[in-house]
């Protein structure tokens, strides 16, 4: 077992934890987020992916106990969020999901987009969600949702 | 789909890990950016006795320019040689190569001595590399070592390190400005595993070509009589017919399917090198 200090939602926590922990079952398991959604378990189908300091990343197959002093942000840590606001109410109006369970991932992924990508198309936009499955929408939805908030935030950046 | 038990040490210095592995009871493994290792781990692929944890070693992040070239640590993550953090020696050949692995939150946490260390044919560091006659720098027991990544790469998941053995970067010559470069993946999606890579360098100027075939069943297959022939005239004709000859001349056997995928992303990284 090793105690490991890291901040979770902008909240430290001290927690003592097994090397074969995933970051994943840490965060399910032991503090209740059970927002992160484990799927394929081996970092392909993204539905696990939170931010890790600050960048999108697998959290089933990061472990805890290697993860001291690192900044995770779920995403229950986006409810105040400029840029996750947006996304949430383009998925509702885009269809963006059916299921739900490739959502958080997803939603972690489209921010990320939305934020470094300012400027990308749909074809860009279709290779960098490549990392995230989901297999109800077929995937029109979801780019139209990210395509929406990218041209929002275009519109909003020119006035 | 969960990992069998392990121990964990973290290493703070390039000795620290040294010692640490070599100390190791049992099966050791480094974890640097566990981006390959975290799957093979949780699929039960490999079951290693001991991680040590090598991302917290300073060093690793190292990236200088030197002895005309660029060196880059062990420890820089795919996605900062994508965005274009490092000097750019090879005219926009490494962003090219990293902004291709896998996905951007794959990216995020891999390392290119990872990739590298870990050998995967299907990897694409380990073709990307050889084919700009890198050389890896080696620490162990006895010290540090560089050698030509030809003579480090074995096979398939089998690199010339020594069990208490650590990557600790790569000296990447650096392309002159009127070095040719075409490189050219095959995947059913994108960031999947790669059913070939074809990546091809002519750099007149310093009298260097190389083609190298990845993803195959061993390391990184080095072409050099496709590289002089290239040097030579150009990729005019270099279609998948001349392809395929010149992998069946190399030695390489593949099924038909696998000979035409390898072909085509030859020929491709050839076309698309002397498009540029």
């Amino acid at each position: 077992m090793r105690t490991v200090t890291l901040t979770v939602n902008g909240e430290e926590v001290t927690a003592t934890v097994e090397p074969r922990t995933s970051l994943a079952d840490f965060l399910r398991e032991e503090r209740r987020l059970t927002g992160t959604h484990l799927g394929c378990e081996h970092g392909v189908c993204g539905a696990c992916t939170i931010n890790l300091d600050g960048v999108p990343s697998r959290s089933c197959i990061a472990y805890a106990a290697t993860l001291d002093g690192a900044d995770i942000r779920t995403i229950e840590g986006f409810d105040v969020d400029d840029v996750m606001e947006d996304l949430r109410q383009a998925f509702t109006e885009n269809h963006g999901l059916q299921c739900g369970y490739c959502t958080p991932g997803m939603l972690i992924s489209c921010r990320d987009i939305v934020t470094r990508l300012p400027d990308a198309d749909e074809k860009r936009v279709r290779l960098e969600l490549s990392g995230n499955l989901c297999r109800c929408t077929g995937y029109v939805g979801i780019v139209r949702a990210v395509l929406a908030v990218l041209e929002k935030r275009r519109g909003a950046a020119a006035a | 789909m969960k990992p069998a038990k392990f121990e964990y040490e973290n290493a703070a210095t390039v000795e620290e890990a040294v010692e640490l592995l070599g100390q190791a009871d049992g099966f050791a493994k480094v974890l640097a950016g566990g981006q390959s290792l975290g799957p093979m781990m949780n699929l039960r692929l490999a079951q290693p006795d001991l991680l040590v944890d090598v991302r917290r070693i300073k060093e690793f992040g190292h990236v200088e320019q030197r002895n005309g070239g660029l060196f880059v640590g062990a420890g820089v993550i795919h996605s900062a040689i994508e965005d274009g953090k490092l000097p750019d020696v090879t005219n926009g050949f490494l962003p090219f190569v990293a902004g291709q692995i896998a996905y951007r939150a794959v990216r995020n946490r891999g390392t290119i001595g990872g990739s590298v260390a870990h050998a995967d044919p299907a990897g694409d560091w380990p073709t990307a590399l050889l084919v700009l006659g890198a050389k890896v720098e080696i620490a162990g027991s006895a010290g540090r070592r560089s050698i030509a990544l030809e003579d480090f790469q074995l096979g398939a998941f089998t690199v010339a390190l020594e069990p208490e053995e650590v990557v600790c970067g790569f000296d990447i010559p650096a392309l002159s400005a009127g070095a040719k470069w075409g490189h050219y993946k095959v995947c059913r999606k994108p960031g999947e595993f790669a059913d070939s890579i074809g990546t091809v360098i002519v750099d007149p100027d310093r009298g260097f070509a190389r083609a190298v075939l990845g993803a195959t069943d061993g390391a990184p297959l080095m072409l050099p009589a496709v590289a002089e022939r290239l040097a030579a005239s150009g990729a005019d004709g270099f279609g998948i017919d001349e392809a395929k000859q010149a992998i069946a001349d190399a030695g390489a056997t593949f099924d038909s399917y696998l000979t035409q995928i390898h072909a085509v992303a030859l020929s491709r990284a050839a076309k698309g090198a002397f498009a540029q």
